[in-house]
C-alpha cells in the first residue's frame, strides 16, 4: 500500500502495457472486441508484428517510464507465423525478469502469455489477470520519480568515411569519374 | 647410511619403494615416526611435493630429514609451483644436500587443492623436466650455461598403464625414456593382465618399472577412486571382497589384497618392483610388505 | 573475438557510488557480438542504473552512447563533446577499450563495466569458449589445429599428463583432454610424428607484457634520408 500524499491522493489505477503480436494475440484482441467481451480498461495494447522483435530494452523502458505491469502476448508454441519469434520472446522475457530482479523491481510485473488468434475470452482473461496482479503489487515505485528526466540515448555523428562522389543518373560512376579526372587531356575518349 | 637407490635397483631383482607425505605445518613428529618405521624396510622413500595441490613442507626439506635419519630419499618434483629457474635451483639444492634420486612429474592442477586461487606455473612439463635433469647431470643448465659442478641424479618418472586411450600414454612413456628417465613408478594397478600388456611395451627399454600399489581401506574408497582418480580402475571382484569384510576390518582385507598383488608381481617376474602408497596409513606399510613376502 | 561479460550489477553500483552524472559508453564490435557491451546491452544497463537510482530515491542521470569501437582513436573522438559533462564514464568495452578511453580522456574517471574473459568463439547462441591465449608462438600447424596452451589447463607441450581420464580433463570432467583430442586428430591426419618428438620448453619471452609491435608496412626506414 502506498502512503497517502499531502495533496489529494488519486486512487491507484494500474497502467498495464500489453505487447501483442499481429497474427495471434492482437487478432484475439479484435475477436474479444467483436464478442463485446468486457475486460479491464487499464490495458494499453501495443501491436507488434511478432513478439520475437521485442527487445528487453522495450520492456525495461516501459517499466522505467511508469507502467505497473507489462506483458508480452504471442502465439502458441509451434504456431508462430515467423516460426520462432515466440520462442525468442519467451527467452527475452525470462532474461528481462532477471534484470528486473537485479534492479529491485518485482519480476512478477512482467509476464509472457500464449494467446492463440481464436482465443478472444483468453485475451480478456489475461488482461484482467495482469491488471489484478498490478493492483496487488501496488503502483510501480518508479512512477513518482518518472517525471524527473534521468537520461537517455545520446546522438553521435556517423563514422567518418572518405567522401563519396556525387551520384549521377542514379548510378555511382566512381570508376568513370576517376578515369575522367586522371585522363583530362582532350581527345581521350572515355 | 642407506645404500644408493640407483645401485640397489641395478642389483636387486625386485625393489620396493614407499611414500611419506610431509605435514602441513612445522610439527614433524609423525613424519619422523614414519621415516623411522619405513627407512630400513624399503629401498627408496618418496617424498611427495605439495601432493594434490595442498600446501605442505616442501619435498626437499623432508628428503634431507630422511638422509639425517639414515634413509634413502626420492625427491618428487612437480612443475606446478616453480618456473624453470626455481626447478633448476631446487635440483641443485637437492644435489648439494645429498639427494640423489628425483621423480619428475607435471603435477596436479591448483584447483584440486586448498589454494585454488593460486597462479599455476607449469613453465615446464614432466618430459622437459627430465631433459633438464639430464642437462644438469652434464654440468649445463637450460640456458646452455656451463655450471660450476654438475649433479648426478638418478631420474625417474610416472606412467599410467591403464590409461584410456593407451597410445598417447605409451608415446609419452617412450619420450620420457628418451629424455632420461631410468626408473618408473606407475599409477596404481589392479588388473594384472592389462599390466602385463603394458610391460610388453615397457620391456623395449632398459628401465626399471615399479608397479604402483595403493592400499584400499574400504569399498567406499575403491568406488571413490574409480570415479574420481584418473587412470585407476579397481575391478568389481575386489570391491566386493572389501565390502564383504566385517565392520572395521576392511583395511585388513585391503592389506591382504595389496600383499597378494605384490606377491604375484614378484613371483611371475612381471616387473622390477613395487611402489607402495598408503596415504594416511603409512604405519601399515610393513604389514603390506610382509603379506607380499618381502 | 574478444569475449567479455558484464560485471554483476552490485559491483557496478558500488563503483558508481556517489556519482550523479554517468555516461555509459558502449562498443559496437567484439563486445556487441558477445552481447556484453554493445548498443542494446548498454541501453539495458543504463536503464537498469536509472531505475536502481530512482528506487533508492537518489538523483542520478545516466546517458548512453555507443561508438563503433573503443580501440581506435578516430571513434573515441566522437565522445569529445560529451565527456566533460559527466562525473564519470562507465565504459562497456573490453579492457583494451577502457584503457584507451581513459588515455584519451585523461581528466575523466573511466570505469569498466565488463570483465574481459578471453579470445574465443561462439559455440552456439550465447555460448562462448576460449580458443586462444595469444602466446605469440602458434603451433597449431603441428597439433592438428588444437591448442595445448589454451585447451590444456597445464599447458603441457608433451602431453597428456597423468590426469587424463577417458578423454576428459582432470581439472574439469566436462572438458575434453586437449592431448587426447590432439592425438585423435593427428591420428586421423596421419601426422603422429609430432607426438613422438620431445617438444622443448616454451619461449615465454615472446609473451612479455605489455606487448607491442609495428606492422611491416609501417616500419620507418631508418637508413633512408628524407621522408617520402
Amino acid at each position: 500500500m502506498n502512503e497517502n500524499e499531502s495533496t489529494a491522493p488519486e486512487p491507484y489505477e494500474p497502467k498495464v502495457v500489453a505487447f501483442c503480436c499481429t497474427y495471434c494475440a492482437y487478432t484475439a484482441g479484435d475477436l474479444a472486441g467483436s464478442m463485446r467481451l468486457e475486460y479491464a480498461a487499464n490495458v494499453r495494447v501495443v501491436k507488434t508484428l511478432c513478439t520475437g522483435k521485442i527487445d528487453a530494452v522495450l520492456l525495461l523502458r516501459a517499466l522505467e517510464d511508469g507502467a505497473d505491469a507489462v506483458y508480452v502476448a504471442g502465439c502458441a508454441l509451434g504456431d508462430c507465423h515467423f516460426l520462432e519469434g515466440n520462442l525468442r520472446a519467451i527467452q527475452t522475457v525470462a532474461h528481462a525478469k532477471k534484470l528486473l530482479a537485479e534492479v529491485g523491481l518485482e519480476p512478477e510485473r512482467l509476464e509472457f502469455f500464449h494467446i492463440p488468434a481464436s482465443a478472444g475470452p483468453l485475451f480478456a482473461e489475461r488482461a484482467d489477470e495482469m491488471t489484478a496482479r498490478a493492483r496487488q503489487l501496488g503502483p510501480n515505485p518508479l512512477r513518482r520519480a518518472m517525471r524527473e528526466p534521468a537520461g537517455g540515448k545520446l546522438s553521435r555523428e556517423p563514422d567518418p568515411h572518405p567522401p563519396l562522389p556525387p551520384a549521377r543518373l542514379g548510378k555511382l560512376l566512381r570508376e568513370l569519374e576517376r578515369a575522367a579526372a586522371v585522363d583530362s587531356s582532350p581527345g581521350a575518349s572515355s | 647410511m642407506a645404500a644408493a637407490f640407483r645401485d640397489v635397483a641395478a642389483q636387486k631383482d625386485f625393489v620396493v619403494t614407499a611414500e611419506v607425505g610431509p605435514p602441513k605445518g612445522t610439527d614433524v613428529s609423525t613424519l619422523v615416526h614414519h621415516i623411522e618405521l619405513l627407512k630400513d624396510k624399503v629401498d627408496g622413500l618418496n617424498v611427495t611435493d605439495n601432493q594434490s595441490s595442498v600446501m605442505r613442507i616442501s619435498s626437499l626439506a623432508v628428503c634431507r630429514l630422511i638422509l639425517d635419519h639414515g634413509g634413502e630419499p626420492i625427491l618428487q618434483l612437480t612443475c606446478r609451483d616453480r618456473n624453470r629457474l626455481a626447478l633448476q635451483s631446487e635440483l641443485l639444492s637437492a644435489s648439494v644436500l645429498g639427494v640423489q634420486n628425483v621423480l619428475c612429474l607435471t603435477g596436479d592442477y591448483v584447483s584440486v587443492g586448498d589454494h585454488p586461487q593460486a597462479k599455476p606455473v607449469f613453465d615446464l612439463d614432466s618430459v622437459q623436466l627430465l631433459q633438464t635433469v639430464g642437462l644438469l647431470n652434464q654440468g649445463k643448465d637450460l640456458a646452455d650455461n656451463a655450471m660450476q659442478g654438475a649433479t648426478d641424479f638418478f631420474a625417474g618418472a610416472v606412467v599410467t598403464p591403464e590409461a584410456d586411450p593407451i597410445e598417447p600414454q605409451l608415446m609419452k612413456f617412450d619420450k620420457k625414456v628418451a629424455a632420461g628417465a631410468r626408473f618408473f613408478q606407475t599409477q596404481a594397478i589392479y588388473d594384472l593382465e592389462s599390466f602385463k600388456r603394458f610391460m610388453d611395451h615397457a620391456r623395449k627399454h632398459d628401465v626399471k618399472v615399479m608397479a604402483g600399489i595403493v592400499l584400499l581401506v574400504s569399498a567406499g574408497m575403491a568406488r571413490y577412486m574409480n570415479k574420481n582418480v584418473p587412470g585407476i580402475f579397481v575391478p568389481d571382484p575386489l570391491i566386493q571382497e572389501l565390502a564383504a569384510a566385517p565392520k572395521g576390518k576392511a583395511i585388513e582385507v585391503g592389506i591382504r589384497i595389496a600383499g597378494r598383488m605384490i606377491r604375484q608381481l614378484r613371483e611371475e617376474k612381471v616387473c622390477d618392483g613395487v611402489h607402495v602408497m598408503a596415504i594416511g596409513k603409512e604405519d601399515r606399510v610393513p604389514e603390506i610388505l610382509a603379506e607380499g613376502g618381502i | 573475438m574478444i569475449v567479455a561479460e558484464r560485471k554483476p550489477l552490485d559491483e557496478i553500483e558500488a563503483m558508481l557510488e556517489g556519482f550523479q552524472r554517468v555516461l555509459v559508453v558502449g562498443c559496437g564490435t567484439c563486445v556487441a557480438v558477445c552481447m556484453a557491451g554493445g548498443e542494446k546491452e548498454v541501453e539495458l544497463l543504463a536503464a537498469e542504473l536509472r531505475m536502481k537510482a530512482k528506487l533508492r530515491g537518489q538523483p542520478r542521470v545516466v546517458d548512453e552512447i555507443t561508438v563503433t569501437r573503443q580501440c581506435d582513436k578516430e571513434y573515441l573522438e566522437q565522445l569529445a563533446k560529451y565527456v566533460d559533462q559527466y562525473d564519470v564514464v562507465l565504459s562497456a568495452g573490453c579492457g583494451a577499450g577502457v584503457q584507451f578511453l581513459a588515455e584519451r580522456y585523461d581528466a575523466a574517471l573511466v570505469l569498466p563495466a565488463l570483465n574481459t574473459r578471453f579470445i574465443g568463439v561462439a559455440e552456439g547462441p550465447g555460448q562462448w569458449s576460449q580458443r586462444c591465449m595469444a602466446c605469440s608462438d602458434c603451433i597449431l600447424d603441428q597439433t592438428g589445429g588444437i591448442c595445448p596452451m589454451t585447451i590444456c589447463p597445464k599447458n603441457v607441450l608433451n602431453g597428456p599428463c597423468g590426469g587424463t581420464n577417458h578423454g576428459k580433463c582432470e581439472v574439469d570432467g566436462e572438458k575434453d583432454c586437449a592431448w587426447t583430442l590432439i592425438f585423435r586428430k593427428l591420428e586421423k591426419l596421419g601426422r603422429l610424428d609430432y607426438l613422438r618428438k620431445i617438444q622443448p620448453p616454451k619461449d615465454y619471452s615472446r609473451m612479455t607484457k605489455p606487448g607491442r609491435f609495428t606492422h611491416a608496412a609501417f616500419e620507418q626506414a631508418d637508413d633512408q634520408e628524407g621522408v617520402s
